[in-house]
C-alpha cells in the first residue's frame, strides 16, 4: 500500500490546489484576488450573518371558508338572475344548502345551478357537486380533489407573490422555499426587522370597492341586523365604527393594473392606482349611476375610507385616501401591486438574529476552531512525532479541503456546523491514531518499519471505513430531521466525513512514502 | 533510527488489565447511574426550550449591565407566562423566554414584549429572537424522537450487516444506556433542550457506534486468531491492544472540543458540553456495555466469517 504510485500523488496534489484555491476567497479580500480564481466565499447561516427565518403556513381552512362564501354568492346570483325564489340559502360545514320555494321551480333550479357553478375541471366535470334532496332542497359542494388542487395552487402562488414583495423591499437574496403539503420558508439574510418583512408578506391585500348601503337604519347598523345582500364591515376611516355595505363587489384589487404612493388634494399621503379595460368600465358604469352616494375602500374586510361620489369616474384612476403615513401609503401601493395573496398566511415560527449577535457567533466559532486545532497538533505531534507532524498537515488539508467544499457547494456553515467542524477534526485523527497503532503493534511482532507502516494502513482502512459509515448514517439523519442550523451541521460533517478518511489515509501516506524514500530508516519513528 | 523526538506515551507498550473483571462494578455503576437519570427526568424533567415547548426566546442587550431584576418586572406586568430572565455571554446581555404574554396569540405576544421592553428599559435592543408556534414545536418533538429511532435501527442493522448480531444488540444496548444517560445529564444540569441538543445525542450515538465498531472490529480479528481462547480473554486481549488508540483518540478529541468549551458562547456551550460527555460515556459503553452483553450472550465462533482472511503473524 505503501508504494507510492503515480495517481495517489496527483490525487493528493489535486486535492491540496482543490482546498487552496477554494479556500483563499475566505482569507484573501476579495479586490487581492486574481479574477480567474473561484470567488465564492463560506454560506453562513442566518445564525452567523444574521437574518430572519420565517416559518409560513397557508390557512387553507380560511381559504375553504373563503371559496364556499363565494360559492354562496354565486348561487344567490345565479337564482336572483332566474327569478327562482330561495330561503335558508346557507353553509353547514362543507355543504352549501338551500330551499327553492315554489316546488315546481326546484328541478329548473337544480339544472340551472348543475351547468353553471364552480369551474370546469380538466378532468372533465365540474368541480362542484350539486344534489337535490327531500323538502325542495338542493345541496352543493366542492369535489375533494378541487379542494386540495386549490390549496395547492395557493401554495405556490403565495410563494410567487411574496417572493414579489420581498424583491421590491430590497433585501438581499432572500431564499423562499415550499416545506411540506401548506408551508413556506422565508430566509432573509441581513434584515435586522423582521416586523417589517412580515408586514408585508402577513397582509393578504384583498382590495374591494363596495357600494355602501345607506338605506338601512341606524338602529338596525347598531343591532347588527341586515339584510342577506349586504354585509356589516369594520371601518378604521375614523367616521363611523361600521358601515353596512354591498356584499358584491364593484371592483376588486385583481383589476388593478398599478399603484404607487400618491398625495390626495390635501398633499396627505395616499395611495394611487388606475385600473385595466373591465375595471374602468365597471367603475364607470357603477359611479355614474351612483353620483351622492358612498362607496366603500375594503382592505382584508376592514374599511379604509368611504369616499361620496362626486362625479362618473371614467378615467379608470384615481386615489385611495386614508390614515396614512408615507411610510403605510408606500407599503400598501407594493401589496396592491404584487397582487392579494390567495389565502392568509400565518407565521408558525420565526428566527431573528442580530447581525452584531452573528458576527458574536462567528468569532466565538473561529477561536474555539483555532484552539482545537492547535490543541490537536501539540498532543498528536507529542504522540507521535513525525508521523505526528505528517497527521497534522493531513488534518490542515482536510479542513483546507471542507472549506473549500463548503465554499463551492454554497453549503450553509453554521454555528453548530462549526462544531460539527471542530469533532471532524478529532474524527480524522482518529483515523491515523489508528493507522500508527496499527504500525506500533506490527513493529513490535517483528516487522521491518516498510511492512509494518504498510500493513499498518492495510488493517487499518476496513475499521476506518466502519467507523465512518456510522458517522454517516447519523449526518444523513440529522440531514432529513434537522432545520436550519442542523442541516448546516448535518452538511459539515457528512462533507468531513468524505475528507477525512481521504486525507487520513492518503496524504499522510504520501508524505510517509517520501519519508521512507528520503530516509531509509530502521525502524520507525513512532516504536 | 534516532529519535529526534521523544515521544509521550500515555500507555506502556504491553498492558494487561482485567477489564472484563471490573464488568461488575462497572454494571453496578451503570444501574446507579441509570436509576439517577430516570429519576432526574422524573423530578426534574428535561428543560425544553422554545423549539420543543413552543413560545419565545429573546436575545437582548443593554448599554450597561442587564438589569434583570427590571426586564423580570416588565415581563411580570405584561402577563407573560413562564417568564425566564438570565444574563447570556456577557454582563449586558440577557435572555429572556416566555411560552406567551396573556390573552395574545405566540407571535402577537412576542411582538408585544419586544416594543414594551424597548419602551420602558432605555438602550435596550432585541438582538435576536425566536418564536415558535405550538403546533410547530409539537412536530419537532416528534421529528426529534423519530430521528433518534431511525438513527438507532439503522446502526443495528449496519452492525448486524458487519459483524453478527448479538454485537449490534450489544451495540444497540450501550446506545440505549449513552443516551438515558445523556438525557439525565441534560435533566441534572437543566442545559435547555432544543434542535441542537437533538443533533448532539445523534452526534453521541455516532461517535459512540465510532467506538464501538473499533472494539468489535479488533474482537472479531482476534476471535479469528484465537479460536480456542475463552471469550472473557479474547475480550480482554483485544481491549488492552487498542487502549492506547482508546486514550489517545479520546484526548484527541476532548482536546479538539476543549477551545469551543471554553471560548464558544453561550450559543455553542451546551451542544460542545453534551458532545464532551457523550465522548466519555461511548468510550466507557463500548467496554461496559456493549462487550458485556456480547460476553453473556456469546458469539458464534466459527460462523463463515470467522475464517482467517491471511497468514496471521504470531503475536508473543
Amino acid at each position: 500500500m505503501l508504494t507510492l504510485s503515480r495517481w495517489k500523488i496527483i490525487l493528493v496534489l489535486a486535492s491540496l490546489l482543490f482546498g487552496l484555491v477554494f479556500t483563499l476567497p475566505n482569507i484573501v479580500p476579495a479586490r487581492v484576488l486574481p479574477g480567474f480564481l473561484p470567488q465564492q466565499k463560506l454560506n453562513l447561516g442566518l445564525d452567523l450573518q444574521g437574518g430572519s427565518y420565517l416559518l409560513l403556513e397557508v390557512d387553507t381552512e380560511a381559504l375553504r371558508k373563503e371559496r364556499l362564501t363565494n360559492l354562496t354568492e354565486d348561487m344567490r346570483t345565479k337564482l336572483q338572475g332566474a327569478q327562482i325564489d330561495f330561503s335558508d340559502l346557507g353553509v353547514t360545514g362543507d355543504t352549501i344548502g338551500v330551499r327553492i320555494t315554489d316546488p315546481t321551480k326546484v328541478d329548473a333550479g337544480y339544472r340551472l345551478l348543475n351547468s353553471e357553478l364552480g369551474e370546469r375541471l380538466l378532468t372533465g366535470g365540474r368541480d362542484v357537486v350539486v344534489q337535490t334532496r327531500p323538502d325542495q332542497r338542493i345541496q352543493v359542494s366542492f369535489v375533494a380533489q378541487a379542494a386540495n388542487a386549490a390549496a395547492r395552487d395557493a401554495v405556490t402562488r403565495s410563494i410567487e407573490i411574496i417572493r414579489k414583495r420581498i424583491d421590491a423591499l430590497g433585501t438581499k437574496e432572500p431564499i423562499i422555499t415550499q416545506q411540506g403539503s401548506n408551508r413556506i420558508v422565508v430566509e432573509a439574510p441581513g434584515e435586522s426587522d423582521p416586523e417589517k418583512l412580515k408586514a408585508v408578506i402577513g397582509k393578504t391585500a384583498k382590495l374591494s370597492f363596495q357600494m355602501v348601503d345607506a338605506e338601512i337604519a341606524p338602529e338596525d347598523v347598531t343591532a347588527g341586523r341586515v339584510p342577506p345582500d349586504d354585509i356589516l364591515l369594520p371601518s378604521d376611516d375614523g367616521f363611523a365604527p361600521v358601515y353596512v355595505v354591498k356584499r358584491r363587489s364593484v371592483v376588486t384589487g385583481e383589476m388593478l393594473t398599478s399603484a404607487s404612493g400618491s398625495h390626495d388634494e390635501n398633499n396627505a399621503p395616499a395611495v394611487g392606482f388606475s385600473f385595466n379595460a373591465i375595471g374602468t368600465q365597471r367603475f364607470a358604469q357603477v359611479t355614474s349611476q351612483n353620483i351622492g352616494k358612498p362607496f366603500a375602500i375594503v382592505l382584508d374586510g376592514r374599511i379604509i375610507s368611504a369616499p361620496r361620489i362626486n362625479s362618473a369616474i371614467t378615467g379608470g384612476s384615481g386615489i385611495i385616501t386614508g390614515h396614512f403615513t408615507e411610510d403605510s401609503a408606500h407599503e400598501l401601493a407594493l401589496l396592491l401591486k404584487t397582487g392579494a395573496l390567495p389565502a392568509p398566511l400565518n407565521v408558525v415560527e420565526e428566527r431573528t438574529v442580530g447581525a452584531e449577535l452573528g458576527a458574536d457567533a462567528v468569532r466565538a466559532g473561529a477561536i474555539s476552531l483555532a484552539i482545537g486545532a492547535a490543541a490537536i497538533f501539540v498532543f498528536i505531534i507529542l504522540a507521535y512525532g513525525l508521523f505526528g507532524i505528517f497527521a497534522a498537515i493531513a488534518l490542515v488539508i482536510n479542513v483546507m479541503m471542507i472549506i473549500g467544499a463548503m465554499s463551492l457547494t454554497q453549503a450553509t456553515l453554521t454555528l453548530p456546523g462549526i462544531a460539527g467542524l471542530i469533532l471532524t477534526m478529532a474524527v480524522a485523527v482518529d483515523a491515523n491514531v489508528l493507522i500508527y497503532e496499527r504500525m506500533r503493534d506490527e513493529a513490535n511482532s517483528g516487522r521491518g518499519p516498510m511492512a509494518s507502516a504498510d500493513q499498518g494502513y492495510r488493517r487499518a482502512l476496513t475499521s476506518i471505513i466502519d467507523a465512518n459509515v456510522t458517522t454517516m448514517i447519523s449526518a444523513l439523519i440529522m440531514f432529513q430531521f434537522g432545520a436550519g442550523p442542523v442541516k448546516g451541521f448535518a452538511w459539515t460533517l457528512s462533507i468531513g466525513v468524505i475528507t477525512s478518511v481521504f486525507t487520513a489515509v492518503l496524504v499522510t501516506q504520501v508524505l510517509i512514502g517520501w519519508w521512507f524514500r528520503a530516509v531509509r530508516p530502521k525502524s520507525l519513528p513512532i516504536t | 533510527m534516532t529519535r529526534f523526538w521523544p515521544l509521550i506515551r500515555l500507555v506502556p507498550r504491553q498492558t494487561h488489565f482485567n477489564f472484563v473483571g471490573l464488568a461488575p462494578y462497572a454494571a453496578a455503576l451503570s444501574a446507579v447511574a441509570l436509576l439517577g437519570a430516570v429519576a432526574s427526568f422524573f423530578v426534574q424533567g428535561m428543560n425544553f426550550g422554545v423549539d420543543f415547548a413552543g413560545g419565545t426566546v429573546m436575545e437582548v442587550t443593554t448599554p450597561g449591565p442587564a438589569p434583570l431584576g427590571q426586564i423580570r418586572s416588565v415581563m411580570a406586568r405584561l402577563g407573560a407566562h413562564d417568564a425566564q430572565v438570565q444574563t447570556f455571554g456577557n454582563a449586558s446581555s440577557a435572555r429572556v423566554q416566555f411560552r406567551s404574554v396573556a390573552g395574545m396569540d405566540t407571535n402577537g405576544g412576542a411582538k408585544f414584549a419586544a416594543t414594551q421592553l424597548a419602551s420602558q428599559i432605555p438602550g435596550l435592543k432585541v438582538s435576536g429572537q425566536s418564536t415558535v408556534g405550538a403546533k410547530v414545536s409539537g412536530e419537532l418533538v416528534w421529528s426529534g424522537v423519530f430521528a433518534l429511532a431511525t438513527a438507532l435501527a439503522l446502526m443495528l442493522l449496519y452492525i448486524w450487516f458487519r459483524f453478527q448480531l448479538q454485537f449490534g444488540l450489544g451495540a444497540i444496548l450501550a446506545l440505549f444506556h449513552d443516551i438515558a444517560l445523556t438525557i439525565g445529564l441534560l435533566c441534572v444540569t437543566q442545559i435547555e433542550v432544543s434542535m441542537t441538543s437533538i443533533a448532539a445525542l445523534l452526534t453521541v450515538i455516532g461517535y459512540s457506534m465510532n467506538e464501538k465498531v473499533i472494539s468489535f472490529d479488533r474482537l472479531r480479528e482476534n476471535l479469528r486468531k484465537y479460536k480456542r481462547t475463552p471469550l472473557r480473554e479474547v475480550i480482554n486481549l483485544s481491549e488492552n491492544e487498542r487502549l492506547s488508540r482508546t486514550i489517545i483518540t479520546g484526548t484527541t478529541a476532548l482536546l479538539a472540543l476543549s477551545g469551543a468549551l471554553v471560548m464558544g458562547g453561550p450559543a455553542l456551550f451546551p451542544l460542545v458540553f453534551t458532545m464532551a460527555f457523550g465522548i466519555f460515556i461511548g468510550t466507557y459503553s463500548s467496554i461496559y456495555v456493549a462487550l458485556p452483553v456480547i460476553l453473556l450472550w456469546g458469539v458464534n465462533r466459527d460462523d463463515e466469517a470467522a475464517k482467517p482472511i491471511g497468514p496471521q503473524p504470531a503475536r508473543p
